[in-house]
């Protein structure tokens, strides 16, 4: 049996991997994968404590996360498809329109 | 044997992810990134999470990663040039922020983790979890699991509707 605190470690350190990615990097599309990053800790976090408590519901929870997950990449892509067809970039410094 | 398993993707799942922030081309982040949802999928595996990790290795490695893969390619995106001071002051920025929350955590998770009861086993643990997920599903959880599928047909059509491309108003429709 692994100790929780292993994998709540674990989860800890890639959430902020994750932090990190997003505030380092330019690229939309990194940022994207990096916040995917975030929401993998989350999960794993769940599952760890699911594990723990023996109980499914954490596991299911992780479920719901991962069709969000899918459904926030389809919309966010789109969205960064559509930035890129008007501003001919991705990197989050030159979309700036709102700015003022 | 676990424990070193554990430990073995661990270390993978936080190398891939340090590659995945590092790397400079966007293609290579994404490869590092379907490892590491592949090594986070071992980690489930050894939860006792079977359903999890293989619908992680097919829904995120498989379905999220094409899509990532897909949009880049698409883009046809250079490689991130980064210099200048402001960069290099928004980056130490970046990272100190990350070393702070990562230590702050560190410290939370010193303080103990008070485990919780303990049955013996998930239920229907021996021949993998998928079929209490379902049951679970289809009964306790039918509600959000249909609301689940709303989400998904909205974000389908939000994401057909956002990249069509739009005609003049004058042309006709083939």
């Amino acid at each position: 049996m692994i100790p929780i605190g292993w994998t709540l470690t674990l989860s800890a350190v890639l959430f902020c991997i994750g932090v990190a990615g997003v505030l380092v990097r330019r690229n939309a599309l990194v940022i994207f994968m990096s916040i995917e990053l975030m929401l993998n800790a989350a999960n794993l976090a769940f599952v760890a404590f699911a594990h723990q408590m023996r109980s499914l519901d954490g596991q299911i929870f992780v479920f719901f996360v991962m069709t969000v997950a899918a459904a926030e990449v389809a919309v966010g892509l789109a969205i960064i498809v559509n930035v890129f067809r008007l501003r001919e970039t991705v990197f989050v410094d030159e979309i700036n329109l709102l700015k003022g | 044997m676990v424990p070193y398993l554990f430990m073995g993707f661990g270390a993978l799942l936080v190398a891939t992810a340090l590659m995945v922030v590092l790397h400079r081309n966007p293609v290579t982040s994404a490869l590092f990134l379907v490892l590491s949802f592949c090594s986070l999928a071992g980690i489930y595996l050894l939860l006792q999470a079977e359903f999890l990790g293989f619908v992680q290795i097919i829904v995120y490695a498989g379905a999220i990663m094409v899509l990532f893969l897909f949009v880049i390619m698409y883009l046809n995106l250079p490689h991130d040039v980064e210099h200048g001071a402001h960069i290099a002051l928004r980056r130490g920025i970046g990272w100190m922020v990350g070393a702070l929350l990562l230590l702050f955590s560190l410290l939370l998770a010193r303080r103990g983790w008070s485990p919780g009861p303990e049955a013996a086993l998930l239920p229907g643990a021996e021949h993998g979890n998928a079929g209490a997920i379902g049951r679970a599903l289809y009964s306790r959880y039918l509600f959000p699991f249909e609301i689940t599928s709303m989400l998904l047909l909205v974000a389908m059509v939000g994401a057909i509707v956002l990249t069509k491309t739009r005609r003049p108003a004058g042309e006709e429709r083939p």
